[in-house]
């Protein structure tokens, strides 16, 4: 096990180089997947070791934003999990619509993809003009490419499939135009939406929303890290405000799990009860 | 009950893919009630059985329990955890299952070379590997892996077979016992204890 001991010990120094020399805490990550991220920014930056890579990041501020790109994990869908949105947009849109203004906002955007599936679940819905979504990350890359819209053309068909199964209300390909190998969304479902960059490891209270969307982000937190940020979510939200996590991950066995109440089990979706 | 971490109790980790169903059926029918070690399974296609199916389709076939695993939940002995359908599995060194939506390993997710990976790092000598049927070549460098940290591999005999792909990846990669289904299911249900 030497070997493998020897390997923690780079990825510990690394994860604290990182925090010195530029402020981001990977500490509270759950492990075993950020060490194979690890492993493969190593394998792909060409490097020997992690040490390596600790010293390349010691002397090229700019391998950072290579680094966070290699760390976080962009890789989204759109209506990913249709029936999440198909929910959202039966049981969860009709209680927002009672608000004068609706404020969303969605942590861990990745490219964009769940951000303009809201888009356009909220312009369907009739509800969309008097909606502002934050969508945040703290992957600066990854915000770029979001703001742009552009995805691959190869993906289209399984976001329209997926779109339909959410409930979609016309044809996806009526919000993009095709271009070579890409399709790009069109500008004025970005009317609403503000892209900024947020740390939920060491940001605090983004806005007063009622609708959270934070799905696929927090399986890869451990715990301390977890529990910070489901209280941050908690302290964002309106009195009876949601919140939609991945469907894989749970406010069960948590510390706020108490001041939620489940609203539909299958799509995880949850609202802020009085306590 | 629990493992605490660094118990040389064994993980027993399966993965299979096409013809994965009957072979795996067969496999954990041979594991008694009181099996003393968790065992996981891993089924690339799994998507194709919506809701509990696998589980129960499973279940019906084996004495022991099954069920989907859930993140940051301790592995349990005598329990067989399911993988879930799109993403991929790990198992932390506190012996706590994770989950990831990582980028597709060897063109599929669940990918056995990330959970065997995890399992080598995690479990050193105690885990076992295990690789059935399957037409594609996932698994062969994360049984090397356990391999590399004293652990056990073990294959199907590509001969019998219904996708003989996986195991012969697996046996070009990594150097594993090679037994039929019945030999698999023999061989895990009188697992030894690991190497302390
Ligand atoms: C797998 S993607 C989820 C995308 C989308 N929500 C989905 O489910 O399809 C995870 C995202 O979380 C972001 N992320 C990871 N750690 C973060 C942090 N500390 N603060 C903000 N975003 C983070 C990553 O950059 C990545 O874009």
């Amino acid at each position: 096990m030497a070997e493998g001991d020897a390997e923690e010990r780079e990825i510990l120094a690394f994860v604290q180089a990182l925090k010195r020399l530029h402020g981001y805490d990977f500490s509270q990550y759950a492990p075993a997947s950020f060490k194979r991220r690890l492993r493969a920014l190593r394998a792909r930056c060409g490097a020997d070791s992690i040490a390596g890579l600790g010293r390349r990041l010691e002397r090229e501020p700019a391998f950072l934003r290579q680094v966070l790109s290699g760390l976080s994990v962009p890789v989204s869908e759109m209506f990913r999990d249709p029936w999440v949105f198909q929910a959202l947009r039966r049981d969860v849109l009709p209680v927002l619509a009672s608000y004068p203004r609706i404020h969303i906002w969605q942590a861990g955007c990745a490219h964009g993809e769940e951000v303009y599936s809201l888009a356009i679940l909220l312009q369907e819905e009739g509800l969309y003009d008097k909606s502002q979504i934050f969508a945040t990350d703290f992957n600066d890359v990854a915000l770029e490419e979001a703001a742009e819209g552009i995805y691959p053309a190869a993906s289209a068909r399984t976001y329209a499939e997926n779109y339909l199964q959410a409930g979609g209300r016309g044809s996806l390909s009526q919000y993009f135009h095709a271009r070579y190998e890409r399709i790009k969304f069109e500008e004025s479902l970005k009317r609403n939406i503000t892209f900024a960059g947020h740390n939920l490891g060491t940001d605090g209270v983004f806005a007063e929303v009622q609708l959270i969307l934070c799905r696929n982000v927090l399986i890869y937190f451990n715990d301390t890290l977890q529990d910070r940020v489901l209280r941050l979510f908690r302290d964002s939200l309106v009195h009876k405000g949601f919140l939609c996590l991945g469907a894989k991950e749970t406010l069960a066995r948590t510390p706020v799990e108490r001041d939620f109440e489940c609203f539909d089990a299958q799509a995880r979706i949850y609202r802020r009860g009085s306590a | 009950m629990e493992l605490s971490s660094g118990s040389p109790g064994r993980v027993v980790a399966i993965a299979a893919s096409s013809g994965g169903v009957a072979a795996l059926g067969e496999v954990l029918r041979a594991l008694p009630a009181d099996y003393p070690w968790p065992v996981i399974v891993l089924l690339h296609n799994s998507d194709a059985y919506p809701g509990s199916r696998l589980d129960q389709l499973l279940g019906r076939a084996c004495a022991l329990p099954v069920r989907e695993a859930e993140a940051r939940l301790p592995l349990a002995a005598g329990i067989v955890y399911l993988a879930p359908a799109g993403y991929h599995l790990l198992v932390e060194q506190d012996l706590r299952f994770a989950l990831s939506v990582d980028q597709k390993v060897a063109y599929v997710r669940p990918s056995a070379d990330v959970l065997f990976d995890s399992l080598a790092d995690a479990c050193g000598a105690a885990a076992v590997g295990v690789i059935l049927t399957g037409s594609n070549e996932d698994g062969a460098a994360g049984l090397t892996a356990i391999r590399a940290r004293g652990g056990l591999a073990i294959v199907q005999d590509p001969s019998e077979a219904q996708a003989p792909q996986m195991p012969e990846a697996a046996l070009r990669l990594a150097s594993a016992e090679v037994l039929d289904l019945a030999g698999i299911g023999v061989r895990l249900a009188a697992l030894p204890g690991a190497p302390a």
